[in-house]
């Protein structure tokens, strides 16, 4: 009271507009108090000034505060008084009072001074401006104070938000306010005990938030002790021997030389650079220089020259030996109290086991996925080849035509959720059309040349990929999925999977089941297994197997193009995008027995798992986990050469 | 009968093969009238030694009928095993230089840090990989040469046949063995440089020959190892081995029942087959100057069947005149040389629709001219095949008869 009293009198011996008004005025007095700071607005003084008034306990301060930040508040040059400004143009502005909001008036700019706090300033402003934004009505300026601690965490953060909590009234805003409280409890409480409390209430939570906030309090430093005791005081993790698999003896004795506790030791370079310093006559300290491209010869020579004084002895082992003897090493944490750090281990042990049972469902959602973009590529090809017998080499560029029909429709309907549902027919069609050209212009003519087949489609395939390569560019085409597609679904932390990979996954069931059902229940499906089992037989008893056949290369070519349209959708529109599948589709489809529907699934799941397994192990590398896998997989055709779901008797064809 | 007798087209192709590299040395830059250039002589240098790999590929797929899609792989094989001592015997070369430069002579871990430094900086290491143990040695590196893609072959070939896998899937499972390969190599810890490849083949260590010369004494070489690769070839299917062989092609179970061990025979085949592919590789990345881990990608085996099936399989020069006449007239459409052509409403770029067109000849081929361009020597020498009232599907399923073909 007296300093705002004092600064009251200063005002009021300097001011004539504002003559003794400031006990009416309780901000302007405070201003006033630390005028000299707030003109100055210098990052490393202002903090007084910015608690005077954040602590005025005032009812305009959050409106201060907030002009100030915002570089609104203007001092008179008259008579030194603050006020909220409000530009009405280049030359003139209105100001207003602060205690009363009262417009004061028009001034001219000149006689006037911008208060223009720097970014770090405003960035304290910004802190102070926290406890009053998490109480502000707007529910959205609450979630925006809480973001921004969630963000940065901070001490002086734990107070206001502790009383901030008692009045939310947002259920949602609530929960993150108590969360957010327990983590800066755990950081920042001075009472150890209540610390420990909320690392046990967090107990196994998933967040990585906890984890952000637990693992600075198990962190620890590598420290070396000169003597056989360590100071107390210390929160020693553990004692560190020299030697052992943590600690090599060379780097425990680095940390000695950093730490200027032993001498360095003389490295080979600094050998060879301090001979070639010494080299006198074609000879250093006796040793021809000729013979020095040995290391024994060197060695001899540098004693030589330590003997004449002129170079620093070597370390040898028996110096790192004693050096290490009388030090100790150990790990400290730097939190200082035992009780948190423990705790701490604990609950991040606790989180660890939690952490893996997630991952391991995350792997297995993530093999899932991959496991039906696997089944999407190949289910075309498990008619094609599985049921025909044709191996057809273009297919992959079938899956290419498809993804490529759903690019050109999505230049010409911009709306993309129609896009996708037109040009998922489209593309059938289109590839349809291409495998019915395709089966009668080549493939029929070579039904009992396997190999030639093989060469001839290889043909058509080059031919296709460079056709789009020339109509398209080598460059990626997108294929964007509609907005609802975007996102994922969130379990927590760790586990997630995007909606697009569930789209396909759902894809691919239903292509499971068309097949299924095409296939069993229709007369085109009859028809096709007749034709399959025997050709000629089928063909007296009245079916055309020509028809039939091209029936069949139709509807796999077309599932091959609609599978595009699924696999455009997260992978970039190339030409060589049916290549990349080509392989592991044949794989896929001989891994898990040709000829039936259900060993194309199983060996998409067995490829899928597979990958992703190897790619666990090696998280770093997808190519090692392809080699491996494919690897694996020509070990697995030895025992089971015919596939996991092995055909049998007369189905099996030979 | 001697074996020249018997075989006939032997001696007209060392006749004209020798003919062939006479015209080249004379013409070249190096010791002839300068006709025909440097870079032209690598290239027909390398076009030879894919003569010898189609070779072999003919030995394996048009007389044994195995559609290897990964014999291009053991030819790259065997330029990355001589690819490893000419780069380190080359960087050793450089890095002692260097060294020497010094006040004090380096020892000789010194200059393998140096080499090592030289050579793996690229993939952010300095540590030679095991793989790199025996690079030093020449000799060492020139039986790798044949033995890397030999055990491969031997391995891999082991588990196929031995669980009798046939026909395509075969195919599609040396396919996967071509591209684990093609993958493993991308890697960078792999330990041969990763995409990087190893570079600098084309100079020889310790020889300080214009590349003109350099580039001529591989183009004798790869002459001499068509040569010897096509006689030893010819030998090979001209004898009791080669019937089997055919027998093995034409109808494998026929053959086991005959009590021969198919699966000896195919493994034979295989290794063999692999070990020349090698060879063929040794000699051709020097020549290129470079290898990377794409010249092996699956695509590269299927064009190694394109060109045997094109200049027709079943008969070795075939192969070769396949091999040769793809892959010049392939490097001519897209090396730019060719010329537009303009249609008015649309310039055909030949880089662009080369490969359009020859997949589309390949197809035909497949579909009408199952015996390639060697089938135009029938004409000539009025060779008939034998009369089997059916259509003539070629070497593999020719000798079934219009029945079974149509079935």
């Amino acid at each position: 009271m007296v300093r705002i009293f004092l600064a009251a009198l200063v005002v009021a011996a300097l001011s004539f507009a504002a003559p003794a008004r400031a006990q009416d005025a309780p901000m302007q007095a405070v201003l006033q108090a630390h005028a000299e700071l707030i003109v100055k607005s210098s990052r490393k003084a202002i903090g007084p000034a910015i608690d005077a008034v954040a602590d005025s306990g005032l009812a305009q301060t959050q409106d201060v505060l907030q002009t100030w930040q915002a570089k609104r508040m203007w001092q008179r040059k008259a008579d030194g008084v603050f006020f909220r400004g409000e530009e009405i143009d280049a030359k003139t502005s209105r100001l207003y009072d602060f205690d009363t909001g009262a417009d004061v008036g028009i001034f001219a700019n000149s006689d006037l001074k911008q208060v223009k706090p720097n970014s770090g300033v405003r960035a304290m402003l910004g802190a102070a401006l926290v406890r009053f934004q998490l109480r502000d009505p707007d529910p959205s300026r609450r979630a925006e104070a809480l973001a921004a601690i969630e963000r940065a965490p901070s001490r002086q953060a734990l107070a206001p938000l502790r009383a901030a909590i008692g009045d939310e009234t947002d259920p949602a805003l609530k929960a993150r306010k108590v969360r957010a409280e327990r983590l800066l409890t755990i950081a920042f409480d001075d009472d150890d005990a209540i610390r420990v409390a909320a690392i046990r209430d967090m107990g196994g939570d998933l967040g990585v938030d906890l984890r952000a906030t637990l693992n600075p309090l198990v962190a620890t430093d590598l420290r070396v002790f000169a003597g056989g005791d360590l100071p107390g005081g210390l929160n020693i993790a553990r004692h560190v021997a020299p030697g052992d698999e943590t600690l090599p003896r060379d780097t425990a004795y680095d940390m000695l030389v950093a730490a200027s506790l032993a001498p360095a030791r003389i490295t080979a370079e600094e050998i060879r650079a301090s001979l070639a310093r010494h080299i006198d006559g074609g000879y250093v300290a006796g040793v021809p220089v000729a013979q020095l491209n040995a290391d024994a010869a060197r060695l001899r020579a540098y004693d030589g020259l330590v003997a004449q004084g002129l170079v620093p002895a070597r370390v040898n082992d028996a110096d790192i030996d004693g050096a290490l003897a009388s030090h100790r090493f150990a790990e400290v944490f730097a939190e200082p109290s035992p009780a948190v750090t423990g705790a701490a281990r604990a609950a991040l042990g606790q989180i660890e086991t939690r952490v893996s049972a997630n991952q391991i469902l995350d792997l297995t959602l993530d093999a899932l996925s991959l496991a039906s973009i696997y089944f999407l590529a190949a289910i075309g090809l498990a008619i094609t080849f599985g049921v025909m017998g044709v191996i057809n080499m273009a297919h992959g560029e079938f899956i290419m035509m498809g993804a490529y029909t759903g690019f050109v429709v999505q230049q010409m309907i911009p709306n993309h959720t129609v896009s996708i549902l037109v040009a998922i027919p489209l593309a059938f069609a289109v590839t349809f059309a291409a495998g019915v050209v395709m089966e009668r212009l080549v493939i029929r003519w070579l039904y009992n040349r396997p190999l030639e087949t093989l060469l001839a489609t290889f043909g058509i395939s080059i031919a296709l990929q460079q056709l789009a390569k020339n109509i398209f560019g080598t460059q990626a085409r997108p294929l964007t999925a509609p907005a609802w597609l975007d996102g994922a679904w969130v379990l927590n932390d760790i586990v997630s999977i995007s909606y697009i990979r569930i789209a396909i996954a759902v894809l691919a069931l239903i292509f499971l089941g068309v097949f299924l059902i095409v296939i069993k229940r229709t007369r085109l499906g009859l028809e096709i297994r007749a034709v399959t089992q025997n050709r000629r037989m089928a063909a007296s008893m009245g079916i055309n197997p020509d028809r039939v056949n091209v029936l069949t290369f139709g509807l796999g070519s077309g599932i091959a193009g609609v599978a595009g349209v699924a696999i455009g959708l997260f992978a970039k529109v190339t030409s060589e995008l049916g290549g990349d599948y080509i392989v592991q589709s044949f794989m896929t489809v001989v891994v898990g027995g040709v000829g039936n529907i259900w060993g194309t699934l199983a060996g998409a799941t067995m490829i899928g798992f597979l990958q992703k397994g190897i790619e666990w192990f090696n998280p770093s590398n997808t190519l090692a986990a392809q080699t491996y896998m494919i690897a694996f997989i020509i070990l697995f055709i030895q025992f089971r050469p015919r596939g996991i779901v092995a055909l049998r008797g007369r189905a099996a064809g030979d | 009968m001697s074996f020249a007798a018997r075989n006939p087209s032997v001696l007209i192709f060392l006749s004209v093969l020798a003919l062939f590299t006479l015209l080249v040395t004379v013409m070249s830059e190096a010791i002839g009238t300068g006709l025909v250039s440097t870079s032209f002589v690598k290239i027909l240098g390398k076009t030879l030694c894919l003569a010898l790999v189609a070779v072999a590929m003919d030995l394996v797929w048009g007389y044994t009928g195995i559609l290897s899609l990964g014999h291009f792989a053991f030819f790259g094989l065997g330029g990355y095993m001589i690819g490893m001592w000419l780069m380190y015997e080359r960087t050793h070369e450089i890095a002692a230089a260097a060294l020497a430069e010094g006040p004090i002579p380096p020892t000789e871990a010194e200059i393998t840090a140096a080499i090592g430094n030289q050579i793996f900086g690229v993939v952010g290491s300095s540590d030679f990989p095991p793989v790199w143990a025996f690079a030093d040695s020449l000799t060492l590196q020139l039986a790798l040469v044949v033995m890397a893609p030999g055990l491969l072959a031997l391995i891999f070939g082991w588990l196929a046949f031995r669980s009798r896998v046939t026909g395509v899937y075969l195919s599609i499972l040396t396919q996967a063995m071509t591209l684990a390969l093609a993958l493993y190599l991308f890697q960078n810890d792999s330990g041969l440089r990763g995409n990087n490849g190893l570079s600098g083949l084309q100079n020889l260590p310790g020889v300080d020959a214009p590349q003109s010369h350099v580039s001529l004494w591989f183009f004798w070489a790869s002459a001499l190892a068509l040569g010897v690769g096509y006689v030893f070839a010819a030998w090979l299917v001209g004898g009791k081995f080669g019937s089997v062989m055919r027998g093995i092609r034409d109808n494998e179970a026929r053959v086991r029942f005959l009590g021969y061990s198919v699966e000896s025979y195919k493994l034979v085949v295989f290794t063999l087959t692999a070990m020349i592919a090698g060879i063929a590789g040794a000699l051709y990345y020097p020549q290129a100057g470079i290898i990377n881990p794409a010249e092996i990608a699956p695509i590269a085996s299927i064009y190694l069947a394109v060109w045997v099936a094109i200049g027709g399989r079943g008969r070795l020069y075939g192969a070769v005149i396949g091999a040769v006449f793809v892959s010049l007239v392939s490097s001519w459409f897209t090396g730019g040389q060719a010329p537009d052509v303009p249609l008015g409403f649309y310039t055909v770029k030949w880089v662009d629709w080369w490969l359009v067109v020859l997949g589309l000849s390949f197809v035909l081929v497949t579909l009408f001219a199952p015996r390639g361009i060697g089938g135009l020597f029938d004409l000539v020498t009025e060779r008939q095949p034998p009369e089997r009232h059916g259509a003539n599907l070629g070497p593999d399923a020719g000798s079934l008869r219009e029945k079974e073909a149509s079935q």
